[in-house]
């Protein structure tokens, strides 16, 4: 079973229906028992960090989390679920669940674009991945494929070796990051067509293993 | 590099299209699930459901379509028509939707963006405007005003004053419609467009005129568009998007290639 982990910050039924449509049962819950017990774990990405972060700690939700990883469980985060297993966020100030070494920060204002025009925050829409290491998680996946953004914080680990890939909007930042058991991804791949359900595929079939 | 935006827009009336498509042997295919799934596999970014249905009791219906849709289609969508409260958001946005679309709702009470925003973030809401060309005077000093209830009635706001108090208020983003334009097939209001989104920081979804795949290069270049939405273009199979996409990628432009 998978477990969807719900911090309560709104809709998560977008990544459950993703998986369904992919022919696997998953569960959404705030329970750290369940989440201890699944097979495979997905922290998904809504809300802001301040908020999460003190859901998940009064639910009980970051020692399970822990444990997984310790005990090389696969984990997926996506989007807000990718920021918060960094150490800590610009957004809300946040000391975050810190699973890998590194700290979340805000895209700068008037980030200049090719036109000249103003960069908008939040990076909203579709854009591309340069991956800079083949993995398991994106077998299949076509190099100039893209996938759906939303986001006005972005990843920056400090191990440059975890970034598997990187994505350019006004400079170049970490998109996916991969350590052991745990990837994660900046982008929506429930809301990102063939490559995304592409991904969500891969993550259920992962054994967690690092270079696989 | 954000990739410019192709999103159709489909008309929906009590659950069913109300322009169908004919292709694969003229079927009407009346089913919004079954031409989004469609739009998807052409290379739609993004899908609009406009609901013109008239009676609000039927509203459920419309909640139970967009239900379907998100079982379905695995890219962003976004609703519109009769969207009057948080609430009326709330039920759209848990359905499975992405984003909200306000129009003369918004122009009654701006203060619903606001509230929209505040509750759902500003990315799940775009502001809907029919815009209509004018003689320039002190009231509308841009020549372009905001026109509600389908176009026909004009409700004395300037349309780039508008659009940015609508920025202010946390709209996420703009789609842009010329009634003038709209049915003409002769292309987008290119000088509204570029008006507009020269002025504001968040993206502009340019709306009504196209008919040929150029209109889609020049307002994406020209009119300094984010997003183009088309609706008869191809909905009476004019054209393909995936023929609007090899057209504006041969042309530079980048849209996404690989779906």
């Amino acid at each position: 079973m998978i477990a969807i982990v719900d911090y309560q910050a709104g809709n998560l039924a977008s990544v459950q229906r993703a998986l369904a449509f992919l022919g696997h049962d998953s569960v959404i819950t705030h329970d750290p028992e369940q989440v201890s017990l699944a097979e495979r774990i997905i922290l998904p990405g809504v809300g802001a960090a301040g908020k999460a972060m003190s859901d998940l700690r009064r639910l009980g939700m970051e020692r399970a989390l822990f444990v997984s990883y310790e005990e090389r469980k696969p984990i997926l985060g996506i989007c807000l679920g990718t920021q918060i297993i960094l150490e800590k966020s610009e957004e809300n100030n946040t000391a975050c669940i810190g699973l890998i070494k590194g700290e979340v920060r805000r895209f700068p204002e008037n980030m200049r674009g090719g036109e000249g025009r103003t960069l908008k925050v939040p990076h909203m829409g579709w854009n591309s991945v340069q991956f800079k290491k083949k993995h398991a998680l994106f077998r299949g996946i076509d190099r100039d494929s893209e996938f759906y953004f939303v986001h006005s914080y972005y990843p920056s680990p400090s191990d440059p070796e975890i970034v598997l890939g990187e994505t350019h909007y006004g400079f170049s930042f970490a998109s996916v990051l991969l350590c052991k058991n745990l990837a994660a991804v900046q982008f929506h791949p429930e809301k990102s067509g063939g490559p995304g359900l592409r991904i969500l595929s891969n993550f259920c079939s992962w054994k967690g293993k690092e270079d696989a | 590099m954000l990739s410019k935006r192709i999103i159709p827009c489909l008309d929906v009336r009590n659950g069913k299209l109300t322009k169908g498509i004919k292709f694969k042997g003229n079927v009407d295919i009346g089913d919004p699930v079954e031409m989004a799934s469609f739009y998807c596999e052409e290379g739609a970014d993004e899908l609009v459901f406009y609901d013109i249905t008239a009676s609000s009791e039927n509203r459920d219906i419309m909640i139970e379509t967009v239900r379907r849709v998100a079982e379905k289609i695995f890219i962003p969508f976004c609703v519109g028509g009769g969207i009057r409260s948080v609430e009326d958001m709330r039920r759209v946005l848990l359905a499975g939707a992405e984003k909200v679309s306000v129009n003369s709702a918004a122009i009654r009470d701006p203060g619903l963006i606001a509230r929209g925003a505040e509750a759902f973030g500003s990315q799940a809401i775009i502001l809907g405007m029919d815009v209509k060309k004018v003689t320039p005077s002190k009231k509308i000093p841009s020549g372009y005003e905001i026109v509600i209830d389908g176009g026909r009635t004009p409700v004395g706001v300037d349309a780039l004053v508008w659009a940015r108090k609508a920025e202010e208020l946390g709209t996420g983003e703009i789609c842009l419609n010329s009634i003038d334009a709209d049915g003409t097939k002769e292309g987008y209001e290119l000088n509204l467009t570029r008006l507009i989104a020269s002025r504001v920081s968040i993206p502009v979804i340019a709306s009504g005129g196209a008919g040929e795949a150029r209109h889609l290069f020049e307002v994406l270049t020209s009119g300094l568009a984010d997003a183009a939405l088309i609706a008869s273009v191809t909905h009476y199979g004019l054209l393909s998007i995936r023929e609007l996409k090899s057209y504006l990628h041969n042309k530079g432009i980048k849209v996404r290639m690989h779906w």
